[in-house]
């Protein structure tokens, strides 16, 4: 019992270390050859990122996010199993807290045996990130932020309490 | 004592409320004129998991969770 628990513990970690978040931009070329050498030895075939970057857009001087972490190890883990099912990994950084212009909040990768898994895993990925992974964004404007409604997506299922 | 975090840019303090199902907690926010614009459009986790039904049971100690639109990225 008690080495099946610890199996357990080792193969939930292993998974959230996958997901990595960080206090500001994104240290890009660190994340991603990080990920690089943890699993080019790993007989991935494919190995995949997709790097979000800021733009200068609307009079913004960068975003800022919050997050809520239990909901997005629970997302990020049913990810992790969906993609075991296809001899994949998915891999993810973003920022919390402020990001200015040009640099980056947001960085997923998917590594898998062959590219098509791969192509059409990080497309995947990146949608379902988009309307469900529970983090918030709000444009910095004159140094205030400003919740960035009209680009959010209401979670499936939201409005059950209206 | 069911305790209610708001979260993301909702911006409210939580809430420890006495009530047994989520129908409770709705009919509690409607009074709330600074929740109107967030009952719509928000999700709801009990205990860090996503609901969807609104007769789902509460219990002393649990967390309920108002989860508004989302943008990562």
């Amino acid at each position: 019992m008690e080495i099946k628990y610890l199996y357990y513990l080792l193969y939930v970690v292993g998974d959230l270390e996958n997901l990595e978040l960080f206090d500001g931009s994104l240290l890009v070329e660190k994340i991603t050859n990080k990920w690089y050498d943890d699993f080019r030895l790993s007989n991935f075939g494919a190995i995949i990122t997709f790097v979000g970057v800021v733009r200068d857009e609307d009079g913004i001087d960068g975003l800022s996010f919050d997050i809520y972490e239990p909901i997005l190890n629970s997302w990020f883990n049913a990810w992790q199993e969906k993609a075991k099912v296809k001899g994949a990994i998915v891999l993810m950084a973003h920022s919390k807290g402020d990001v200015l212009n040009h640099t980056s909040s947001y960085i997923a990768g998917v590594c898998s045996p062959k590219r098509r898994v791969a192509l059409e895993l990080i497309d995947e990925f990146v949608e379902d990130f988009k309307a469900s992974a529970p983090i918030w964004k709000y444009d910095i404007i004159n140094g205030k932020r400003e919740y960035a409604l009209e680009r959010s997506t209401a979670i499936k299922g939201a409005g059950i309490l209206s | 004592m069911v305790r209610v975090e708001f979260l993301g840019p909702i911006g409210k303090e939580p809430l420890d409320l006495d009530i047994s199902n989520l129908n409770e907690l709705s009919i509690i926010l409607k009074d709330d004129e600074s929740m109107s614009s967030w009952l719509q459009n928000s999700a709801i986790a009990v205990n860090d998991i996503l609901v969807q039904d609104k007769n789902h049971p509460l219990k002393d100690g649990d967390k309920v969770s108002l989860l508004p639109p989302v943008c990562g990225g």
